[in-house]
């Protein structure tokens, strides 16, 4: 069972979380142009990264936001917790993993390109457990 | 059901260091491997070959699936590979002179809702259309083939009905691979262990080498049976694939009395159960929604299963779990393998098996190894091309009450 760290609501278990596959996969910006095989690329081909991989995860009973981790895939260490539309940050295994910061993001699923601008967004130093931005229920 | 088993084999193959070139590399040395490497040497005369396995043979998923062996898929393409290697298993053991026990005790796959017997009964006339023996079975009936099942309607997944394939079942999963090299070696296969691949020689876009931990090896094709592992391989060669790697999980019980005399399914609440020829209860669960290459997956699904399970069956609330463990399985978005050609000229794959592939194991070999030998698919595996991503030409048994295995 993964402890996984929501940034809004803080550790939960694995099981009140839904799996959302790679992030970072935005919708293409030209759909009427695609080829097909372009189109099979979009629907059908995800990266099957064997070590740190970029993932969506939603808190379905939870909070029922989005939000992205960084994993690794052989260990399962949660190396990195940060909002939909913020770039992949480097790995970092010394961190704990609960240094979350709550969705930046509005209601979306997708990711990339059309996300709002967050280049600035500090992923905060090393926090405890459970750092839950204000006026979350805890 | 408790036959004898056979007596624990001698070395059934040797360890030869590998040569400077081969015609032909299998990289993965599990039952899909093993059983192209024998095809490639029995049907297609090819023996300068060499199988590359980077742990030990048949100890990835060969040494961790449920062992059951079923052919009641919906869709034609499907029903004709699955059935090729039903028929197959039938004579294998003949043909490989090794008895792996297969049993032929049947499997059935409930039906828990008024969707489930509809799509069940579809199954089950689509199956007779494709020569597969399949009937349905009331819950009388079922609880008649399988006494322990509890079919009472006050539980949360009453059970309304089963679909019946009686020439499925089960087989010694280790003893198939033993089976297999056996006879590969004796027909001159090399079967090389603890060799792990790290790349490949490419000239232009096509491959003449295999680069491992114990030197390059040049070779005329190359054949991926990687099952979980594709993607890595793939990657290395420079083209991707489809393909998600998902734990699944698997457990036993200590042994009991023979008390279950079939295989029993639920797609719904998604377990499988059958007793192994010991006396173990041997029960599969739906894969672990992450991507994982841990061989290991969550608790909470085996909890899941096990409840499910004791509901079924009241008599196992007094058995025990004695292990459960993990495989990494490859997932293709349809549930239906990729065996075919690759964007790189002489590399061949055989992948996306997922969740089944141990009942495929003699068909995965056959046209496999038709594909590596005259560089086209055969025609049972044509559908299961790559290419169907971009054609749209999908085989969906997702949506075909097959998805458990």
């Amino acid at each position: 069972m993964l402890l996984i760290s929501c940034p809004n609501c803080g550790s939960r278990d694995e099981t009140e979380f839904h799996y959302g596959g790679q992030a970072h996969v935005p919708y293409p910006e030209n759909p009427d142009e695609l080829t097909d095989r372009q189109w099979a690329e979009f629907l059908f081909y995800r990266d099957n990264t064997k070590g740190s991989f970029a993932e969506r995860w939603l808190h379905s009973t939870g909070c029922r936001q989005w939000f992205n981790m960084l994993r690794d895939t052989v260990t399962y260490d949660i190396q990195a917790i940060y909002p939909m539309g913020a770039p992949r940050p480097a790995p970092n295994t010394d961190q704990p993993a609960d240094f979350g910061t709550a969705s930046l993001a509005p209601d979306s699923t997708t990711t990339g390109t059309t996300g709002p601008s967050v280049a600035s967004t500090d992923l905060g130093p090393a926090e405890p457990a459970a750092t839950a931005p204000k006026g979350a229920t805890q | 059901m408790a036959d004898k088993l056979p007596e624990h084999p001698d070395f059934l193959w040797h360890n030869p260091d590998p040569k400077p070139s081969y015609d032909a590399i299998i990289v993965g040395g599990g039952g899909h491997g093993l059983a192209t490497a024998y095809f490639l040497a029995k049907n297609h005369g090819m023996t300068n070959i060499a199988v590359l396995e980077k742990g030990w043979l048949a100890g990835g998923n060969m040494a961790r699936n449920t062992t059951i062996i079923r052919s009641n898929y919906l869709w034609d393409e499907s029903a004709a590979m699955y059935e090729h290697a039903l028929k197959l298993w039938e004579t294998l053991p003949e043909e490989l002179e090794y008895d792996f026990l297969f049993s032929q005790r049947g499997v059935m796959n409930l039906a828990h809702t008024l969707g489930d017997v509809r799509e069940s009964m579809r199954r089950v006339g689509a199956n007779q259309l494709n020569g597969v023996d399949a009937e349905w079975l009331d819950p009388k009936q079922v609880k008649e083939l399988c006494p322990i099942l509890n079919i009472s309607d006050n539980i949360r997944y009453p059970v309304m009905g089963a679909t019946y394939q009686p020439r499925a079942g089960i087989a010694k999963h280790d003893h198939v691979a033993w089976a297999f090299a056996r006879k590969c070696d004796e027909l001159g296969v090399d079967i090389i262990q603890n060799c792990e691949v790290t790349g490949f020689v490419k000239d232009g876009n096509r491959v003449t080498g295999v680069k491992t931990n114990r030197g390059t090896i040049n070779t005329e094709k190359v054949g991926l049976c990687a099952a979980g592992h594709s993607s890595v391989l793939a990657e290395m060669a420079g083209f991707r694939l489809p393909i998600q790697s998902h734990p699944l999980q698997a457990l036993v019980s200590e042994l009991h009395e023979p008390v279950h005399p079939t295989v029993v399914m639920s797609n719904h609440v998604h377990v499988y159960v059958s007793q192994a020829h010991k006396g173990e209860l041997v029960m599969g669960a739906g894969v672990d929604s992450y991507n994982g290459y841990g061989q290991r997956g969550s608790f909470h699904v085996i909890e899941h299963q096990m409840a499910a399970a004791v509901e079924l069956f009241p008599i196992f609330a007094r058995a025990h779990v004695l292990r459960t463990w993990g495989g990494v399985v490859d997932t293709t978005l349809d549930a239906s393998p990729i065996v075919g050609t690759t964007p790189v000229e002489n590399m061949f794959v055989n992948c996306g098996w997922g969740t089944g592939g141990f009942k495929g194991t003699p068909s995965a070999g056959y046209t496999f190894a038709h594909t590596i030998a005259t560089g086209a698919p055969h025609e049972l595996n044509a559908p299961f091309a790559l290419e169907r991503f971009e054609t749209g030409a999908l085989i969906d048994e997702h949506g075909a009450a097959a998805v458990a295995h």
